[in-house]
């Protein structure tokens, strides 16, 4: 965990009573609609179709008991009982009045969380894996260089104002679970071959309307360079970057409008023309702020303790551990992830209650630390594993042991048109009805892993198009209807999915999403192939008659 | 409009001065870039100070060369939401030295003043009275700062630093 001091505190209470004071001169009249939207937009602020939706960084994934107990007293006291956890590492409310914005915001100040650059043309939340500093095999802990682009970024006098939003991913693991190939820019962390750390940087990944995956800019930028090179990136982006038209605004349209070796030579340019302006991270300042990182006193545990032995006999405690548990970097603990995506569910809600059992919980059996992650899930990233049985038992009482995680029914959405104002269709319905329909978890099992990723509208923010089945509404003459493509990854090997047949109406997708899933277990090579892999090695055609061919 | 210059409402000396407009005999000046650069020398030798009003889309090469003459650079938000003159503004400070007044100029909400004092702009045309009236109170607002500009403030980390570095020492 990073604890924040004093000059941290201090400034997220400045931008409190900053936006007190905005919000002030909106209600009085002072600030027309039109300037307004801009700044609360700056503090994550959305009208929705209902309501005021506020959006709330979780910076890099990583909460405090404290932290969450926080949210679950905003979830009641400003909202309906519930908070929704986003792609990006972020917590949405649904239902906030105005005037008590500011307030929600000063409690959430109380315990070092903020609100600011969730949404924007700004650089927003810094996002990271969810398993950063536990995961075994990492180069080291992103959160350290996560937390610098973190500070970095906050109210850069220069880039508050870019053409579009801006939002920046690392991963320090082989497998990437931060989607970094997705991101405006993404960051890699590894060595170099003298055994330097550094990033190899990515630029102009992005879903919307124009989905590109990143490509590399420079494989290899030294960690103390890494800041500099961000702002010559940003710096020839609020130069160049298109500010005519919303929808060619984001970097990814002027890397591939140039092309990535043009756009590397202008970076490159400005990056010696910068020379040193003070952003050159030396050894002291980079270990200044891993110091404020702590880490948990884990204890000299067996591998296999006989809690675990003893557990193993319970059908459903193993089916549970062998979808939710995962390997630590240290001997007898676990990364446990908590399923938001129980069956029926709207995928990434949880409620109050949940949120302070979780809280409970992570004290007890997590040194107090909570992840979430892009997958909408959350996990306990520090439980000693004599613990998991009891842990399995509590979790299973609150709904969160649903074993499903990276299964069929573990669904990425965004809100859809049950909320959202620029939506086309609806998201949840066809989400929940999905986990119906595989509710059978030996089904799920015996399916594998499966992500299916779901948007109500071109904007991608349920990133279907990185689905290995992704699932867009659109809207044909006044009616929901959805496209359907396979085949996509969002990690190390990210790809966009390929559309495979005509938009089909909202009742019929949970058919033909079953018939795709039969499609692959009747074609796929062995058990072990997964949906991705037999899409990969077929192409889309034989699913495409598979499921077509009767439609 | 209101001006702000080193934080206090001023009275402004400089005219604008429409392209094709005739030019006042003496006094401050603001023109446009192109008529600027159409014969910088004619301008330059009136009596009177001359500023420029840079748009925000063009490459500051053609200005750098006359930085120690003008008297001031007007840069524009054409609406406050369009972030380049922040760009500019910097590169002018930090890169080319210029150290005549940095004007902001277009939409421009007390909501920038900390932003744009941090790029380092020095007077603002400031769109609302009470956006001016509010200037050196919003100056306060912020005591601390993550990013290194050329305004001189200490950074949150370089203060972490020099206290650590105290700290140590006083062992």
């Amino acid at each position: 965990m990073y604890a924040y001091d004093e000059l941290d505190r201090t400034l997220i209470n400045e931008r409190v009573s900053e936006f007190r004071d905005q919000v002030k001169r909106r209600l009085s009249g002072e600030l027309t609609e039109d300037e307004f939207k801009i700044l609360r937009l700056q503090n994550g602020v959305y009208l929705q179709l209902h309501a005021y939706m506020f959006r709330v960084a979780i910076p890099y994934g990583t909460l405090s008991s404290k932290q969450l107990r926080r949210f679950a007293h905003v979830a009641r006291r400003y909202d309906r009982g519930y908070g929704h956890f986003t792609t990006r590492q972020n917590i949405q409310f649904n239902w906030i009045k105005l005037a008590e914005l500011p307030d929600a915001l000063a409690d959430l100040a109380e315990v070092g969380i903020h609100a600011m650059q969730t949404s924007g043309n700004n650089m927003r939340n810094v996002t990271s894996d969810q398993w950063a500093g536990v995961a075994p095999g990492e180069i080291e802990d992103p959160r350290i260089w996560s937390e610098l682009i973190r500070q970095h970024t906050t109210l850069h006098p220069e880039f508050s104002f870019l053409p579009r939003k801006f939002k920046i991913a690392i991963t320090a693991a082989e497998h990437d679970r931060a989607a970094i190939k997705i991101h405006d820019i993404g960051l890699r962390l590894h060595k170099n071959a003298d055994g330097e750390t550094g990033f190899e940087v990515l630029v102009g990944g992005g879903l919307g309307r124009t989905p590109f995956i990143a490509k590399t800019i420079k494989p290899f930028v030294p960690g103390r360079d890494i800041l500099s090179y961000i702002e010559a990136i940003l710096r020839v982006y609020n130069q160049y970057g298109r500010r005519d038209n919303i929808y060619k605004a984001r970097i990814k349209i002027l890397v591939h409008e140039l092309g990535i070796e043009k756009f590397a030579k202008e970076v490159d340019e400005e990056w010696k023309a910068m020379g040193d302006v003070g952003l050159t991270l030396d050894h002291t300042a980079i270990e200044e702020v891993r110091s404020r990182f702590s880490y948990p006193a884990y204890e000299k545990l067996p591998h296999m303790p006989d809690e675990l032995k003893q557990a193993a006999h319970d059908p459903l405690f193993e089916r549970w551990r062998k979808n939710s548990v995962s390997a630590h970097k240290v001997q007898g603990y676990s990364i446990v992830t908590l399923s938001l995506k129980p069956v029926g569910g709207p995928p990434g809600d949880a409620s109050a209650e949940q949120m302070d059992a979780v809280a409970d919980l992570a004290d007890k059996y997590s040194f107090g630390e909570i992840r979430v992650g892009h997958e909408q899930n959350l996990a306990l990233p520090h439980v000693a594993k004599r613990d998991l049985p009891a842990l399995f038992k509590a979790l299973d009482r609150l709904g969160l042991a649903t074993p499903n995680v990276n299964l069929v029914t573990d669904i990425i959405a965004c809100p859809g048109l049950d909320y959202c104002s620029l939506a086309n269709a609806r998201s949840i319905p066809i989400a929940q009805e999905l986990t119906r329909r595989f509710a059978n978890h030996d089904t799920a099992d015996l399916i594998g892993r499966l992500h299916i990723n779901i948007s109500g509208c071109i904007n991608a923010c349920g990133h279907h198009h990185v689905g290995h089945i992704g699932i867009l509404g659109v809207e044909k003459n006044g009616e929901e209807f959805y496209q359907i493509t396979i085949g996509g990854r969002a990690d190390e090997n990210a790809q966009l999915g390929t559309l495979i047949g005509p938009a089909v109406p909202y009742a019929e997708v949970a058919d033909v999403i079953e018939d795709i899933v039969e499609a692959y277990l009747a074609l796929r090579d062995r058990p072990e192939e997964l949906f991705v892999d037999t899409v990969k090695r077929l192409g889309v055609e034989p699913i495409r008659e598979r499921v077509y061919a009767t439609r | 409009m209101p001006l702000v210059k080193q934080g206090r409402l001023t009275t402004d000396l400089f005219v604008h001065v429409a392209d094709g407009a005739e030019l006042p005999g003496d006094g401050a000046v603001l023109v446009t870039a192109e008529r600027f650069l159409a014969d910088p020398e004619a301008l330059l030798r009136r009596t009177g100070k001359v500023g420029v009003i840079w748009p925000n889309n063009r490459n500051l090469d053609d200005l750098v060369p006359h930085l120690d003459r003008v008297a001031s650079v007007a840069l524009v938000f054409p609406t406050f939401r369009d972030g380049r003159a922040y760009s500019q503004a910097r590169l002018l400070r930090e890169r080319y030295g210029y150290d005549g007044e940095l004007r902001a100029t277009g939409q421009i909400l007390r909501d920038q003043f900390v932003f744009m004092t941090r790029a380092g702009f020095d007077a603002f045309e400031v769109k609302k009275d009470a956006d001016a009236d509010a200037f050196a109170a919003t100056m306060k607002r912020y005591s601390v700062f993550y990013q290194p500009t050329g305004d001189g403030r200490v950074t949150a980390l370089n203060r972490r630093m020099q206290l650590r570095h105290s700290e140590s020492a006083g062992q």
